[in-house]
């Protein structure tokens, strides 16, 4: 479980990003941070992990405080992270076997043989074949992705963070990542955060969805509750199409869940 | 302000420093990467080294032929000069500012793309330093092959004054081989090695330095790595009026 207690960011030009947010995502659950663009979706992540740091407030992981913690204490808290980042981060220099080998090749002592089958399996996880010796430019931006995410697992993290999973990947593989994030999170009992703003991904695996409007928490509850929700703001903008309001009067109607 | 900024910067390389100098996570990966760095900034640079030495060596006597005409001054003077210039200076302070315009500006490049992509931050986050991950074996890497680069310009520059003594008849052979080994004095070779090694260096780091900091994109990218080779450019003179100072006096 990761508590966020009343973190405010503010950047060099003075804009203040966060006001105060708090939030608590479960263990074994994925958890969504959902808002606009420009929201503060990115900002937030990135503070809870540590390459953002906000002015006050507190972050705990499982209880430990991390913004208390010494450079040796992070580095070890880094092992247990996976992190995919919005613009995939990939290392141009290698492979794409070679990306996702790279965390196995720096943290553990498994034989080069072991890691190749590792990254492997880890690049089937993600449904792609047949790329293991192309090189990041080569691929297209949702393969890209997919191999970040194969990355982000090679080490079976404890916390996974994802910026936006699906953005760039067509509704079938976006169903197929959003699947696997769910599986894993459940099968391995992963602290699994994703940023997102596709509503398939929000009603598909919202189990605790954070709803952030313009730096500041808007709202709470998970996938069933959004139908219900009254909140303005949150209605705005996740029925924003009118497919989504379609679908919420007819669940409404019916009154089912 | 300007001085503010100048000091602010100072502090930062510092700590950077102390980042990129830490003990490697696992010294295989840093081997091999040296290995790597060693090919792409060392060996890659030789054709460079050899053809701006040979014309350079080339000029150095052809200059000192036509300033040297005096028949008052003796036999040896035109090798003798070309061979104090090319040990003294040019195999070291020049060619290092050449190479800060190859080397510095691809390592600034290099890192500074790795900075706006976020694959440094991807590092972080896994937990490897990604100072001393990246930067280090560039450091190592480029300052343990300059002395070759600078034996190697030494070798090729003397070459070109050679050349020129053959193909034209402004130098006799025996005459410019016998200036090239009158008075010789071995120390200048370690002075230009010494000198070398430190501009190598300062190459590295601060090319590193800029590019690591970059914020923002592209164009910001490119901007670092000017960046660098001015930097790095004027360091090196400063430095080498210090090291002449101590090491010739
Ligand atoms: N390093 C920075 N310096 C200054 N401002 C920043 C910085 N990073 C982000 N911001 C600002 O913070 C705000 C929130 O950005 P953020 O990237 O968190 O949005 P987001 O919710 O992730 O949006 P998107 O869905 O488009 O990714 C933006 O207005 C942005 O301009
Ligand atoms: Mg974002």
């Amino acid at each position: 479980m990761i508590e966020v207690k009343n973190i405010s960011k503010t950047f060099d030009d003075g804009r203040t990003v966060l006001h105060d947010v708090s939030a608590t995502f479960y263990t074994g659950k994925t958890n969504l941070i959902i808002g606009q663009s420009g929201s503060g979706k990115t900002v937030m992540m990135k503070s809870i992990v540590g390459l953002v740091r906000p002015e006050s407030g507190e972050i705990l992981y499982d209880g430990r405080d991390f913004l208390a913690m010494d450079p040796e204490q992070i580095k070890n808290l880094r092992k247990e992270i996976g992190m995919l980042f919005q613009g995939s981060a990939l290392f141009d220099s290698e492979t794409v076997l070679g990306n996702v080998m790279f965390p196995l090749m720096m943290f553990t002592s498994m034989s080069p043989a072991e890691q190749r089958e590792r990254a492997q399996f880890c690049l089937a996880r993600v449904n792609l074949h047949g790329a293991d010796h192309k090189y990041p430019a080569e691929i297209s931006g949702g393969m890209q992705k997919r191999v970040a995410i194969a990355r982000a697992i090679a080490l079976n993290p404890k916390y996974l963070f994802c910026d936006e999973p699906n953005s760039g990947l067509d509704p079938r593989t976006s169903l197929v990542i959003d699947e696997l994030l769910s599986d894993i999170t459940h099968e391995y009992g992963i602290t699994t955060i994703i940023n997102t703003h596709d509503m398939n991904s929000v009603m598909g695996i919202g189990e605790n969805i954070v709803f952030i409007k313009e730096g500041r928490p808007g709202w709470v509850g998970n996938s069933r509750e959004l139908f219900h929700s009254d909140n303005k703001d949150l209605n705005d903008f996740v029925f924003a199409t009118q497919l989504f309001r379609d679908a919420r009067s007819y669940i409404r109607e019916h009154n089912r869940n | 302000m300007i001085l503010a900024s100048a000091i602010s910067s100072f502090g930062r390389y510092w700590l950077f420093m102390k980042r990129v100098f830490s003990v490697p996570d696992k010294w295989r990966v840093f081997y091999s990467r040296t290995i790597f760095e060693i090919n792409k900034l060392g060996i890659d640079s030789i054709p460079l080294v050899i053809v701006i030495s040979i014309f350079i060596g080339a000029v150095c006597t052809i200059q000192m032929v036509l300033n040297t005409s005096n028949p008052l001054l003796p036999a040896y003077s035109v090798g003798l000069a070309t061979r104090d210039i090319v040990l003294l200076e040019f195999s070291n302070s020049i060619l290092c500012l050449i190479l800060a315009g190859k080397v510095g500006s691809n390592i600034a490049s290099e890192i500074g793309t790795m900075r706006v992509t976020e694959q440094i931050d991807a590092l972080d986050i896994m937990g490897v330093n990604s100072a001393n991950y990246l930067v280090l074996p560039k450091v190592v890497g480029f300052v343990l092959f300059m002395p070759i680069l600078d034996v190697l310009c030494i070798g090729t520059a003397l070459l070109g004054g050679y050349g020129v003594a053959i193909f034209t008849d402004m130098i006799t052979v025996s005459r410019y081989v016998y200036g090239i080994q009158a008075f010789f004095q071995e120390w200048y070779v370690w002075y230009g090695i010494i000198k070398s090694v430190v501009f190598a260096y300062i190459i590295a780091s601060v090319a590193a330095y800029c590019g690591f900091f970059v914020k923002g994109g592209a164009l910001e990218v490119g901007k670092a790595s000017t960046n660098a080779v001015v930097s790095s450019s004027i360091l090196i003179l400063l430095m080498d009026v210090i090291l002449t100072k101590l090491l010739l006096q």
